[in-house]
This record gives C-alpha cells, sequence and structure tokens, in this order.
C-alpha cells in the first residue's frame, strides 16, 4: 500500500497539485507587480530628472556700452537675443551700475541659454524655437561654441517664470521651516500626550475618548487638515496666509497622531518589571518615566517622530489650501513670510506647460525623494540598531 | 530494545535509525522502533525529550520548519515515507494528527468535519456527506451532544467537546493511524476520561500513537509503551512491562517519580 | 507691533525669566539648606522647576486670556500692556514660589501636580484638533447650506457654480442663470476612481500579504515588505507627476491602440496609480491578520491532509477576513481623500459616465479648485470646498469607525 507516492495519482489529485502551485504563483507575480512598478517609476522619473542636472551654455561675445545700462538687449549681437537667457541679460544693467568701470569693453563668455534652447539642445525639437534659430544654435554646436555645464543654480535660486532660471533653494528654505516648526510643535505635544494616555491616564470616559479621537484623526484626509489650517489659523486667528508659521501648525496637527502611536507602542514595549524596580527604590511616577521609561523608549519615539516627520515633508495637499504654493523667487527670511515648500514647488511647475519646467519638476521630485528615503532608512535603521529585545 | 516479540501482530511503522536536527542541535539521536497495527503506543518521558518531536515526524509535520532535518527511515506499511518521491500531503490523509490544544477551524460543527472530505473528495455534498458528519462524530462519541446543533460554531463548544471534534474530524479523512500529541493536557479529568475511553474503542480501526506527560494516563490506555530521555529511546515494551518491571534504572526513575 | 513681533517679545522674555526663576529658586532652597541645616523635602531642581512654574505658568495664562479675548472680540489691550501684565504676573509668582520654599516644602509634589496638567493638556489638544476640524468644516458648511439647500447639493446632477459670485454680489435676482451645485457627478467620479484603485490595491496586496506570511523565507520577508513600504513612502504629488505625465498618455495611446477613445484626464490613470499607493496598507494590514491566525489552525489543517494553498484559502483567510475587510475599508477612505493624484491627473470637469476612459472629477479635486480660486472667502463657491469637506469627513469617519469595530472583533476571537 503505497499510495501516498508521486507516482500513479489520480487526476483529481494533480488537479489540486496544480491550484497549489497556482496559488503560490498569483503570490509571486502581485509581488513582482509591485516591485516591477518601482523598478518602472523610478527609472521614468530618474530618466526624465537627469536632463535638468544640466544646462546648455553658448560662447558670445558681450559689449559692455553704455546702452546696456538702459537697454540690455543691446549687450549682445541680436541675432543672438532669443538664444541667450532673458534672465540673464537683464542682470546687466546693475551689473554696469556696480562696476562702471566695465563700460566700453567687451568680452567672450559663456552665457546660459534660453530655456528653449536649452531643450532643443537636449534633443526636444522644435520646443517653441523657431527654425531660424534653431539653424543660428545648429551652427553654433558646429563651432564649438555650445557647452552643457552642471546646473549650480537648480540648487541656488528659487522659482523663476523663466524655466532655465527656477531652482529649488526658495522651496527647501520653506521646507526647512516649516518642518522645524511641525517637530517644535508636534513632537513635544505627541510625546506628551502619549507619555501621559501610557503611563498617567486612568481607565476613565475621558481617557478612552481621546484614544479613540487620536485613531480616528489618523484616518482623517490630510486634505481636511488644509480645511481646518484655512478656517482655523488663517481666518479665525489671523496667522498670515502662505506663511511656513500656517503651514508649520497645520502640519504639525497632521502628524501628531502619527507620533502618539508610534510612542505609545515604544512606551508600551518597555517592560513593567523597569517601572517596578524604579518605584521600588522610592522613585515617583514622573522620575520613572523620565529616568527609567523614557530612555528606553527613546529610539522608538525617536524613529515614529522621523516617519511622521517624513510624512509631513510630501505632504502638499494642505499646503495647498492653506496658500503654499505661491510663486516665491526668494528664500524667506522668516515663519511669517510667504513660503512654499517642495512638494508645492513641485506640484505648481508640473502645471507649467514648458518642458523646462517639466524636467525641473522631476529633478525636484528626485531631490524630494533622495531626502524622503534617506530619512526612512534613517528611521529603520535606527529602529533595528537601537531597539532593545525584551 | 526488545522490539522482537510479537512477532504475530504486523508492524504498522517501522522506524529505523532516525536522526533529527532542528538547526545544528540533535533532537533525536538514531532511534530504532516498531509500531503495531491496531494497538495503542505511548510515548512518555521528561519534557524536552523529543516524544513531541518524533511524533510529528510520522506524519512529516515537522517538514513545517525549515531548520530542520531528518535521516534514517520510517516505513508506513513497508514504505519509506521520507523518499523522495512521497507526496506529504497525501501522506498525512494516512497519518492523521490530533493535536495538544483543540483547534477547531473557525466554521460551524458540520464544516469543521466536512472540510477534509469534501477536499479528498471523498463523498459527495448532500446526503452522503451529511452520513459521514454524523458517522465520523458517533464514532468520537460527540454526536449524541452535537446533533442538535451542527450548524454552530465548533469553537463555542466545551474544551473536552472541541477535541473529540478535532478526532471526529481526522476520524472522517479515514486515516489507518491515527497521532495524538498530548491530546488530554488542555482537558479536565472528566473530559480527559472521556477521551480515553474513545481511544480505547478507536484502535479497533486505527493503530494509535499518543504523547502524553501523564503516566497513568499512559498505563490506562496504552499496549506498547515507549520512555524517551534527552533524544534517545531509553526503553520500549509492553505498556505492563515497562510499569511493573522496567529493564532501564532510567526508565524505573522515571516512572517511580524519582525523576522528571 | 505685528503679532508676529508680540510673539516674538513675548517668548522671547518669558524663555530667558523661566531659567532665570529656575536658578533664583534653587538658590534659594540650598541657601535655606545651609542655613537652617536641615535637609530639603526634595532634590533643590524641583525648587528650582517650582520657581519655574510659578514664573511662566502666570504669564503664559494671562497672554491665553487676553488672545482669547482678541479672538472673540471681547476686548483689546494694546501688546504692550499685555505684555507688562503677563511678565507682571509672572514675577509675582515668582515672588510667591520663594516664599514659599522651606527645607520641608514638599516641591517635588508641586512640581508633578503642574507637570501631569501639562501632559494632560497636551492630550487634550488631539481633541482641540478634532473639533477644530469639525466645528470649521460644519460651520462654513451652514454658510453654503444657507444659500444652497442640501437636498439639491445631494441629489442634484448639474455642477455649473460659476455664476456663484453673482449671488455674492447682490445680485442673485436677476437675469442670471442659479449656480447649481449637484454633487452626484463628483461622487460618482470620486467612486469611481476608488474602485479601479481597490481593484488595483486589494489583488496585488492581499496576494503579497499572503505570500510574504505563508511562504516567504524570514530573510525574503525582511526584504520584501520595507520594499513595498517605500510605495508608501513616496509623497503623493509624485504619483501625481507620474500619472499625469507617465500613465495618462500611456492609457490614451493602448485606447487608441485597441480603436477607443480616451481623454488625457481619464479616470484610469489616476485609479491606477492611486492603487498602487494603497498597495502597501493593504499588503501590511494583511500580513499583520493573517500572521495573527494561530498556528494551530494551520497544522489542523495541513494534518488533514490538505495543500498549502487550501489551508490558505479555506482555513487561514476566512479567519483572517474580518481584519483583511478592515485593512480594505481603511484603504477606501484613503482613496476618497487622497488628493493629489486626482488634482494633477483626474479632470475639473464634473462628469457622470461609467467610462474610465473619460475624464472625471472627485471631491478632493473641487474642494482644492474652489480654494485655490480666485473667488470671495464668501462665495457660494468657496463655501462649496467645506461643505463637500462635510461629507469627505463624514464618510472617512464612517469608514474608520466600522473598521475599528471590525478589528476588535477580529482581536477578541483570537486572544
Amino acid at each position: 500500500m503505497s499510495n501516498f507516492m508521486n507516482t500513479g495519482k489520480n487526476p483529481r489529485q494533480k488537479q489540486r497539485e496544480r491550484a497549489d502551485t497556482r496559488f503560490r504563483l498569483y503570490g509571486l507575480t502581485a509581488l513582482g507587480l509591485a516591485m516591477a512598478f518601482l523598478v518602472f517609476f523610478f527609472i521614468d522619473i530618474i530618466g526624465q530628472a537627469i536632463p535638468a542636472f544640466h544646462v546648455t551654455e553658448v560662447k558670445v561675445t558681450v559689449h559692455y556700452s553704455d546702452a546696456v545700462k538702459s537697454n540690455y538687449n543691446k549687450a549682445i549681437d541680436h541675432k543672438l537675443r532669443r538664444i541667450v537667457s532673458r534672465g540673464w541679460l537683464r542682470a546687466l544693467p546693475a551689473q554696469l551700475k556696480a562696476h562702471p568701470d566695465m563700460i566700453g569693453t567687451s568680452a567672450e563668455l559663456w552665457v546660459p541659454t534660453d530655456s528653449r534652447v536649452d531643450q532643443y539642445i537636449k534633443g526636444h525639437d522644435g520646443n517653441g524655437l523657431k527654425p531660424k534659430y534653431q539653424h543660428i544654435v545648429d551652427a553654433m554646436q558646429k563651432d564649438g561654441r555650445v557647452r552643457q555645464v552642471f546646473n549650480t543654480g537648480f540648487f541656488t535660486s528659487g522659482d523663476s517664470k523663466l524655466p532655465e532660471q527656477a531652482g529649488i533653494l526658495a522651496a527647501a528654505v520653506g521646507s526647512v521651516f516649516t518642518l522645524l516648526l511641525t517637530m517644535l510643535v508636534a513632537v513635544p505635544i505627541g510625546v506628551m500626550t502619549a507619555i501621559y494616555l501610557e503611563e498617567f491616564a486612568e481607565d476613565s470616559k475621558l481617557t478612552r475618548l481621546i484614544e479613540v479621537n487620536i485613531n480616528n484623526l489618523a484616518a482623517i484626509p490630510s486634505i481636511l487638515y488644509g480645511l481646518l489650517g484655512l478656517a482655523i489659523f488663517i481666518n479665525f486667528m489671523g496667522v498670515p496666509r502662505s506663511s511656513a508659521l500656517a503651514g508649520g501648525l497645520t502640519l504639525a496637527l497632521m502628524t501628531l497622531p502619527i507620533i502618539i502611536i508610534a510612542t505609545r507602542a515604544a512606551l508600551r514595549a518597555v517592560p513593567e518589571s523597569i517601572r517596578e524596580a524604579a518605584y521600588g527604590l522610592g522613585a515617583s511616577s514622573l522620575q520613572t518615566v523620565w529616568h527609567h521609561v523614557l530612555p528606553l523608549a527613546m529610539p522608538g519615539i525617536l524613529t515614529g517622530s522621523i516617519i511622521g516627520l517624513a510624512q509631513a515633508m510630501g505632504e502638499t495637499a494642505p499646503l495647498i489650501i492653506i496658500g503654499m504654493m505661491a510663486y516665491i523667487p526668494e528664500p524667506p527670511t522668516s515663519i511669517l513670510d510667504a513660503a512654499t515648500v517642495l512638494p508645492a514647488q513641485v506640484y505648481t511647475w508640473s502645471t507649467e506647460s514648458l518642458h523646462g519646467y517639466t524636467e525641473r519638476t522631476a529633478a525636484g521630485i528626485l531631490v524630494l525623494l533622495t531626502v524622503l528615503l534617506s530619512l526612512n532608512a534613517i528611521a529603520v535603521t535606527l529602529r533595528n540598531r537601537m531597539q532593545q529585545h525584551w | 530494545m526488545s522490539t522482537e516479540k510479537n512477532n504475530q501482530l504486523e508492524n504498522k511503522i517501522t522506524v529505523r535509525d532516525l536522526k533529527l536536527w532542528y538547526g545544528d542541535f540533535q533532537a533525536l539521536n538514531g532511534l530504532d522502533l516498531d509500531i503495531l497495527e491496531g494497538k495503542v503506543t505511548a510515548f512518555i518521558g521528561p519534557s524536552g525529550c523529543g516524544k513531541s518531536t518524533f511524533l510529528r515526524t510520522l506524519n512529516r509535520m515537522n517538514d513545517r520548519i525549515p531548520s530542520c532535518r531528518v535521516e534514517g527511515e520510517i516505513l508506513l506499511d513497508g514504505t519509506d515515507i521520507y523518499a523522495p518521491e512521497v507526496d506529504v500531503v497525501q501522506l498525512r490523509t494516512h497519518v492523521g494528527m490530533v493535536f495538544q490544544k483543540p483547534n477547531p477551524f473557525p466554521k460551524s460543527i458540520y464544516e469543521n468535519i466536512a472540510y477534509a472530505p469534501r477536499i479528498h473528495s471523498l463523498v459527495n455534498d448532500g446526503p452522503e456527506m451529511d452520513e459521514l458528519v454524523e458517522t465520523s462524530l458517533r464514532k468520537a462519541s460527540i454526536w449524541n451532544e452535537v446533533k442538535d446543533k451542527l450548524q454552530q460554531p465548533g469553537t463555542a463548544l466545551s474544551g473536552g467537546q472541541q477535541q473529540r471534534l478535532c478526532i471526529a474530524r481526522t476520524i472522517a479523512v479515514q486515516p489507518d493511524v491515527i497521532l495524538m500529541d498530548e491530546p488530554c493536557s488542555a482537558l479536565d479529568p472528566i473530559a480527559t476520561a472521556k477521551i480515553e475511553e474513545l481511544m480505547d474503542e478507536l484502535k479497533q480501526e486505527y493503530t494509535i500513537v499518543i504523547v502524553t506527560h501523564n503516566m497513568q494516563q499512559a498505563a490506562r490506555v496504552s499496549d506498547y509503551t515507549a520512555y524517551f530521555y534527552l533524544g534517545d529511546l531509553i526503553e520500549f515494551a509492553d505498556t505492563h512491562t515497562i510499569f511493573t518491571a522496567p529493564t532501564h534504572q532510567k526508565t524505573e526513575d522515571y516512572i517511580t517519580g524519582r525523576f522528571g | 507691533m505685528t503679532t508676529a513681533d508680540l510673539f516674538l517679545w513675548f517668548f522671547g522674555g518669558l524663555i530667558p525669566l523661566s531659567v532665570m526663576a529656575f536658578w533664583i529658586a534653587r538658590g534659594k532652597a540650598l541657601s535655606v539648606e545651609s542655613k537652617t541645616n536641615a535637609r530639603l523635602h526634595s532634590r533643590p531642581g524641583f525648587y528650582g522647576l517650582y520657581g519655574l512654574t510659578w514664573m511662566a505658568l502666570p504669564a503664559l495664562v494671562a497672554s491665553l486670556l487676553f488672545s482669547v479675548a482678541h479672538l472673540f472680540r471681547l476686548f483689546d489691550v494694546p501688546p504692550t500692556m499685555l505684555l507688562a501684565t503677563a511678565f507682571g504676573l509672572g514675577s509675582g509668582g515668582l515672588w510667591f514660589a520663594l516664599s514659599q520654599i522651606k527645607a520641608d516644602f514638599r516641591a517635588r509634589q508641586a512640581v508633578e501636580k503642574v507637570m501631569r496638567g501639562l501632559l494632560l493638556t497636551a492630550a487634550g489638544i488631539s481633541i482641540l484638533t478634532t473639533v477644530g476640524i469639525v466645528l470649521s468644516v460644519i460651520f462654513e458648511s451652514i454658510q453654503f447650506f444657507k444659500v444652497i439647500s442640501f437636498w439639491d447639493f445631494i441629489t442634484g446632477t448639474q455642477w455649473q457654480p460659476d455664476t456663484a459670485f453673482l449671488i455674492g454680489a447682490g445680485r442673485a435676482d436677476e437675469n442670471v442663470a442659479p449656480p447649481l451645485f449637484g454633487s452626484v457627478p463628483i461622487f460618482a467620479g470620486t467612486l469611481m476612481i476608488t474602485l479601479i484603485a481597490m481593484l488595483v490595491a486589494v489583488p496585488i496586496g492581499l496576494f503579497s500579504a499572503i505570500y510574504m506570511s505563508e511562504y516567504a523565507s524570514h530573510t525574503a520577508r525582511g526584504r520584501l515588505k520595507p520594499m513595498l513600504e517605500i510605495l508608501a513612502g513616496i509623497p503623493t504629488v509624485v504619483y501625481g507627476f507620474f500619472a499625469a505625465i507617465t500613465i495618462s498618455p500611456l492609457v490614451v495611446d493602448i485606447a487608441h491602440a485597441m480603436g477607443l477613445e480616451a481623454d488625457y484626464t481619464n479616470a484610469l490613470a489616476p485609479g491606477l496609480i492611486m492603487g498602487v499607493m494603497i498597495i502597501p496598507f493593504i499588503s501590511s494590514l494583511s500580513d499583520d491578520v493573517i500572521r495573527a491566525v494561530p498556528e494551530s489552525l494551520r497544522d489542523g489543517s495541513l494534518a488533514l491532509g490538505t495543500t498549502k494553498a487550501e489551508t490558505i484559502r479555506h482555513i487561514v483567510l476566512p479567519a483572517a477576513m474580518p481584519g483583511i475587510v478592515a485593512a480594505c475599508l481603511l484603504a477606501v477612505s484613503r482613496a476618497i481623500g487622497e488628493t493629489m493624484i486626482v488634482v494633477m491627473a483626474a479632470g475639473l470637469r464634473p462628469n457622470l459616465t461609467a467610462n474610465p476612459l473619460e475624464g472625471m472629477t472627485t471631491v478632493t479635486v473641487k474642494i482644492v479648485e474652489a480654494l485655490t480660486g480666485d473667488q470671495e472667502f464668501d462665495s457660494a463657491f468657496t463655501l462649496s470646498a467645506f461643505a463637500l469637506g462635510l461629507v469627505l469627513l463624514t464618510a472617512t469617519l464612517i469608514l474608520n469607525i466600522i473598521s475599528t469595530i471590525v478589528v476588535r472583533k477580529f482581536r477578541q476571537q483570537y486572544e
């Protein structure tokens, strides 16, 4: 009797075996699809972003004549006026005023080009560049008067109406301001709330209400926090619209439940025996929490806070509602100045039709993703390295 | 080790030089043992002695543990169940198992029994299945208690009833051997007595192997008893001999309570 | 003096003053100890904190009172007076605290009482946030429903708000077409995109979870899970860009290749990408509940000679079903509240259709449109954002409450 062998199976058994294999394959396929998406996504975004890290420059003769002071167009050959960046030309009169000795001289310079030329060189044909200019650019390229350099301006300037001058600095500074505020508000309040709920609260109606409340808050769509920010902070309290203060406070409320939930989990993971040991030595409840429980829960609290802040950093919807998508060419200098943040900058660029903005959108995304994924990686490493297992 | 007697009875399971490792740790050190058809064989020994591990090799439930490795042979009716061409899924329809903690599925009592026969297409749904469910429950001596509530969840029964439901579930697949891994350790004495009674009836039809930490139980229900200690089979004989005149000092120490 | 300056002056003054108060009170306690030669009841730091509390708390309470009064327009005080009152009260508090400090004074108990109060206040902020969201949405919605009937809003099939500003301009009675705020097509668009997202996320998320919890080795699982969670860490604005720039044209091309018409603002592209975004929600929640199904049930089933797939399908999944359902409900609430993907990739035009290749719009798109438009805040068009927000809030809360109850039932079953 050996009917549990592989040989001589009846069709029913074979069918069951195939079903077993198929089921496992479904799982693999699902994971494969998700991973394939990730790969496709990153290749696509990086592919779109890479061109933005280089800009085209052309070598032209610049005449610093007196007339340039009033009409910057006169600085270069009129044929080339549509080739070089208008933003660069506009800066000339001020430069001449600062250095009057330059008047009357001329120089051969590498000068940034108009975005259309840049796009033409990068292979996006006819991106608004007229054929006659295309010919000029072709000719200059033959003479070796066209080159590509690293786009430092992308990191050192703010938004601009000219795609070749648009950068992420203003948005990055805005993000830092906003996130600092978010951190300063959300982390202490979140940690204190968690300490209260885990270590001090009796099981009362109020406690349970707070708990249910926090779970609900975590599930509320972020855009509703935008409505809250608009109605309460801006309209009711009079915080300036578009400011980092309004954004920071709004994001802080949004991040609060994440930090509370993570901190509570970290506090709960500290074994009761540690608390009993401290109480046994005559420590008060506050001393026990402050000297013993909190230090042990710190890795978990940090991890939760970093993840919460990373989420806040990538958030766009509530900030658009409170106006943080304004055109911000200069970095804000205070939390009350109108500001924008990286994701909102990405959003505003994505609504522009010029291709020069599209590639900058992708580049901005790449910067944002790099920061966010690093933050998450730090959080995960922290959790794995420092968390003790009881 | 006196395994040669009772030649007139047939070996159901023959174990030869069975070794088992969990990673680098050797849990079984070369066991030889014959389990006879239609008898109750009990495994006793202190905890961690390998008796449950050994039981789980008999229907290859230990395959579920990734670090587990087995050497040697276990013959079921003369066929090595660790041979590469063995289908584990089919093997388990021949060697059923009842676990330490009752584990009825979160389904109705009826579905608990009908689940496996339906998958194996043993009978068709409808009257045939009703009949199989009834016979299985009757054989497990629980029919009278549940016949009016077959659609209620199996998890709502008492612990002892749940365990008998699990036995009925095993019987429904019509196995040759039933393995029982400390089936009464989670039950009260009355429920235990019922299960023991049931085992006595079941051995008419099935070969039963039971692991127990309770020596009185081994003495009451089994025909043969094996004493395990630290991964070794110390002594294997008919139950009467083991409990009255064990050959080994270790066995004597254990059954008299001097150790363990 | 602007509000900002006031803030600056207040905290710029309060923080150094509080630090000072700490050291003064601590010094006082130490000198008391050395003078009277009696042992202090508490550690000197607690006396410092006691002083700090009496300095900062009165000042904070006073300024809070003034702010509340200002907000509700009860009375106004000039900023300088506010600062003077606050710091004056603080100094008074400190003076009182110093007079209390004696060797047997129980500073620790006093400080701990205050700390507890602070912790409770922090916990209260979460409630205030909810109240804030609910109130701000309801209050503005009421303004909206004063102009537009609730019934028309909920059941109307036409959304044409363009003439809404005329009401605000006092020209409602003139011969202009009345604005229409029928939100049915908007709800329909939201549901369509949510449905597409769930069709992507549920199978992929669930099967990924099954594979990770039942088949993958421990190490493989440890690598796969963080990879999947990257999907949840990508900002929605990035997904939106990807959907609009890469996926939408792809959908249009494929549709054309199959001889179908598709808009560039089709519902399919944002739906698919939203589905991808939601995969990790479903997979990690399902993974948790699948792993919570006791091992003994798997053993029981396998011992009956069933295959692994049969055990998963007939025993494990039914047992984990409540948790999986709860995960899906949470995912639905995530999908209907998702904003950036649809703002960037879906349409603006409300469109009542069952064809996912046509442009559609969603509740969140309309909220953003209404609040970033140039209409007056009081116009019905702007206020419609809050009415839509109210619908969104209600739907999310209901979904969340149901899923919480389902999960609690599931937990009870296996504890």
